[in-house]
C-alpha cells in the first residue's frame, strides 16, 4: 500500500502546483478539487479514513461549490456563455480528468483489492477523536462554534447587496 | 488569493494528520477539525467580501482597489 500512498502524493503535488499557476480561476479550481481529493486519499492512506471523509464532504464539497458558486456569479457580462465556452475547451480538461483518472485507479485498486489501505500504521478510530474532541477540547469546540456562527452572520451581513456605498453618517455630513 | 488560502490550510491539516497519526494520538483530527471549520467560515467571509467589492467596484484588481473610504478619487478609477 506504499505504493498508492506515493501515487497520491504525487498526484496532490502535480495538482497543486497547477492549480496555483492557472491564469483563470475556473482552471485553478478544477486542479484543485483533484488537489483535495488526493489529499483525501493520503488522508485515507494515514489511517484516517474519517477525516478523509470530511475532506471531501467539506473541501472538495462545500468550498469548491462556494468557489464555484461565486466565479460564476461574477461574470454576468453579455459574453457569458461564450467566455464559459472558451474557459472549458477539451484542452483544459484533459489534465485534471487524467490525474482523477488515476486517483479512480487507485480507489478501485482499493475496493477490489487488500482491505487494508493503511500502511501497517495502528490507526486512531473516530470514536478516541471523538471523546478527545467532546473532553479535553470542548471549550475549542464551542469556540469554533462562535466562530462558524460569526461566519455566518458577517458573511450574511457583508453580502447584503447595498446600494449606497456611502455611510449613513457620512451621507448626513455631505447634505 | 483565497484558493492559495485553502491549499495552504490543507497542508496544515494534511501535517496535523500525518503528525497525529506518528504519534497516535487523536490530536492531531481534532485540530484538522477545527481547521476545516475555520476554512469554511473564512472562505465565506471572504467570497462575501469578493462579491461586495466586485458590487461597488466593478473590478477585482486588487491594485485598483486604492480607497478605504467609498469616496470618488480621481486616481481610483
Amino acid at each position: 500500500m506504499d505504493l498508492l500512498f506515493y501515487i497520491s502524493t504525487f498526484v496532490a503535488v502535480a495538482a497543486t502546483v497547477l492549480a496555483i499557476t492557472r491564469y483563470h480561476p475556473v482552471h485553478a479550481l478544477l486542479y484543485l478539487v483533484v488537489s483535495f481529493l488526493a489529499v483525501a486519499l493520503i488522508f485515507l492512506s494515514l489511517g484516517t479514513p474519517f477525516i478523509a471523509v470530511m475532506e471531501v464532504i467539506v473541501y472538495a464539497g462545500a468550498i469548491i461549490v462556494l468557489f464555484i458558486f461565486v466565479v460564476m456569479m461574477l461574470n454576468l457580462g453579455k459574453d457569458t456563455a461564450q467566455q464559459e465556452k472558451h474557459w472549458l475547451r477539451p484542452k483544459v480538461w484533459v489534465g485534471p480528468t487524467l490525474l482523477i483518472l488515476v486517483l479512480l485507479f487507485e480507489m478501485i485498486v482499493l475496493i477490489a483489492g487488500t482491505p487494508n489501505p493503511t500502511m501497517n500504521i495502528s490507526m486512531v478510530d473516530p470514536h478516541q477523536v471523538s471523546l478527545s474532541l467532546f473532553g479535553k477540547y470542548i471549550i475549542a469546540l464551542e469556540l469554533v462554534g462562535f466562530l462558524l456562527m460569526a461566519g455566518i452572520v458577517g458573511a450574511a451581513h457583508i453580502g447584503k447587496q447595498k446600494k449606497k456605498s456611502l455611510h449613513r453618517f457620512l451621507k448626513d455630513a455631505q447634505t | 488569493m483565497l484558493i492559495s488560502v485553502e491549499v495552504m490550510l490543507n497542508a496544515a491539516g494534511l501535517a496535523f494528520i500525518a503528525a497525529g497519526a506518528k504519534w497516535q494520538q487523536p490530536d492531531g483530527q481534532v485540530m484538522f477539525l477545527f481547521i476545516l471549520a475555520m476554512a469554511a467560515a473564512e472562505v465565506s467571509i471572504g467570497l462575501a467580501l469578493v462579491l461586495q467589492i466586485y458590487h461597488q467596484h466593478k473590478t477585482l484588481d486588487v491594485d485598483r482597489l486604492t480607497a478605504l473610504k467609498d469616496e470618488p478619487l480621481s486616481g481610483a478609477e
